[in-house]
Parts: C-alpha cells; sequence; structure tokens
C-alpha cells in the first residue's frame, strides 16, 4: 500500500510547467522541508516536466504527463513524472553535463545534472518511440514526532 | 514574471523577477535581444534580484546573451543571484566567463 499518494495527470503544454511546481511544492510542503529543500523540488520536477513537453512531445504533438507523488517514509519523498514522447535512445549520455538533443535552441543540457544535485535519487527509464520516467526521491532534512 | 530594462552609460541593465522556466525564457530572450538592438549598449547585467525561482532555463537565456555581447566586445555581470539560482548558473560554468556582483544587503 503506497502512502499518501496521488497523482496528476495534465496535458503537456508550457504553461503546465508552473501547475506542475505547484502541485509538488503544495504536496511537500506539508513535510515541513525547509524553503531551500522545497525550492529543490521544485527546481527538479521543473526540469523533468520541461523536458517531457520540450523533448518528448514536441516532434510527436500532443500528449499529456502524469506526476505521480507518494511518501517513501516520513521524510522521504518520491515523485515520477511519466511521459508517452519519443523516449531516449541514450538514457547515459542524455544525462551527461552539457549534453542536450537541442543545443541550437539555447538549451543548456544541464536539466539532468540539476536534478542530480538537487534531489538523492534521480532514476529514467525510457523506452525509443514509448516514452520516458523520471523518478525522483529527495530525502528531508526535518524532524518529526516519533 | 517582469523584467524591466535600464541603460547606464553603455550598459543595459535587465532587472528580472518572479519564475524563470522554459515556457517564458524564449520570450526572455527576444526581449533582451530587441532591447540591446534598440539601445545600442555594449555591456549586459543581469540583475536577480527579484528572482524567486529559475531552473536550467536560465543558463541558457545567460549564455546565449553572452555570445552575441561578447561577440561584439562588451561584457556580461551576474547580480544579485540567491543561492540556488548562483549554484545553477555555477554548475555549468557561467562564471568562468562573466563576474559574479552583490549589489543589495543579503535578507
Ligand atoms: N522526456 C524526455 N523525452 C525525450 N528526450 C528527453 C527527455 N528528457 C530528456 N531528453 C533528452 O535528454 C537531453 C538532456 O536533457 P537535459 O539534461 O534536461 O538538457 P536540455 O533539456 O537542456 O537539453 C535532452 O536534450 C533530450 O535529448
Ligand atoms: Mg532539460
Amino acid at each position: 500500500m503506497k502512502k499518501n499518494y496521488i497523482k496528476t495527470e495534465f496535458e503537456a503544454l508550457p504553461q503546465n510547467q508552473g501547475f506542475a511546481r505547484a502541485v509538488v511544492s503544495a504536496y511537500a510542503a506539508a513535510k515541513d522541508p525547509t524553503v531551500e529543500e522545497l525550492t529543490e523540488i521544485k527546481t527538479a520536477v521543473s526540469e523533468a516536466v520541461s523536458n517531457a513537453i520540450i523533448h518528448g512531445y514536441e516532434k510527436k504533438g500532443k500528449g499529456r504527463i502524469l506526476m505521480e507523488m507518494e511518501e517513501l517514509e516520513p521524510d522521504k519523498l518520491l515523485i515520477r513524472i511519466t511521459d508517452y514522447g519519443i523516449g531516449i535512445s541514450d538514457v547515459k549520455r542524455a544525462m551527461e553535463p552539457l549534453f542536450s538533443g537541442l543545443p541550437e535552441e539555447e538549451m543548456s543540457g544541464m536539466g539532468f545534472t540539476v536534478m542530480e544535485s538537487f534531489m538523492d535519487k534521480v532514476l529514467v527509464e525510457a523506452k525509443p518511440g514509448e516514452g520516458t520516467v523520471v523518478t525522483l526521491i529527495k530525502c528531508l532534512d526535518t524532524y518529526y514526532d516519533l | 514574471m517582469d523584467m524591466i530594462f535600464y541603460v547606464d552609460d553603455d550598459t543595459l541593465i535587465v532587472s528580472l523577477s518572479g519564475e524563470i522556466d522554459h515556457h517564458i525564457v524564449p520570450k526572455l530572450r527576444s526581449d533582451i535581444d530587441d532591447e540591446i538592438g534598440l539601445c545600442g549598449t555594449r555591456d549586459l547585467i543581469f540583475d536577480f534580484a527579484g528572482v524567486e525561482f529559475m531552473d536550467s532555463s536560465g543558463i541558457g537565456m545567460v549564455l546565449g546573451r553572452y555570445k552575441k555581447v561578447h561577440a561584439t566586445g562588451g561584457r556580461v555581470t551576474i547580480r544579485n543571484a540567491g543561492r540556488l539560482v548562483k549554484q545553477i548558473l555555477d554548475m555549468s560554468g557561467v562564471f568562468t566567463l562573466m563576474e559574479y556582483e552583490d549589489t543589495e544587503p543579503e535578507t
């Protein structure tokens, strides 16, 4: 049984990056994180969601993004972002700092690097033509009553 | 997201506030490029004092402007970035190319 499991699905539109940040922020705020931890979570989610919109669906057109949130432990959150877009053929290369499939668009290629520095764990599963699943795990430095 | 431009001699100061993400960056960069063309300034300063959120889209925005300004002999300076914004810019080596300064007292 997943603890405090919440999912939301939305259309892959650029303006929904802000929506995804607001949702995850509301979810995580209940755990009493520091302002910095909350910003780190929002930033990682922003990276994963923008990737789904820009890279996952740009060539394929419209699509949906699933965002799932779950408490693994009282101070450990999991956020999973799934798209059904073009997927990634070489995940290892995609995750390298400065690698971007769209450098001419002034993309920095630092999205995965930001996710990895701000979260405790980043897992990427992708199938070309089927989509990408990014799992983010964050351990909060909070104190809670036993 | 709000952006205000100030011209100080040969420098264009871009004062940013609000949230910077991949949704808004294409508009920001074209507005900044238009303003540089209009004012004909050589140097550029990004003031992040009012920025509440920024993801890696901000790196591309800064580096893209740097390429343009640098090509015509100008300098780019980053000003008043919060800790996480600074950390994101630093990850991509932005500060090996441009100066950083704080002009507002830390809160
Ligand atoms: N959801 C996704 N679907 C398809 N490709 C992706 C996805 N996420 C990332 N990628 C690929 O991985 C590359 C690196 O992503 P990232 O580190 O965020 O850099 P950037 O977005 O600046 O290119 C992207 O340029 C893209 O080629
Ligand atoms: Mg990205």
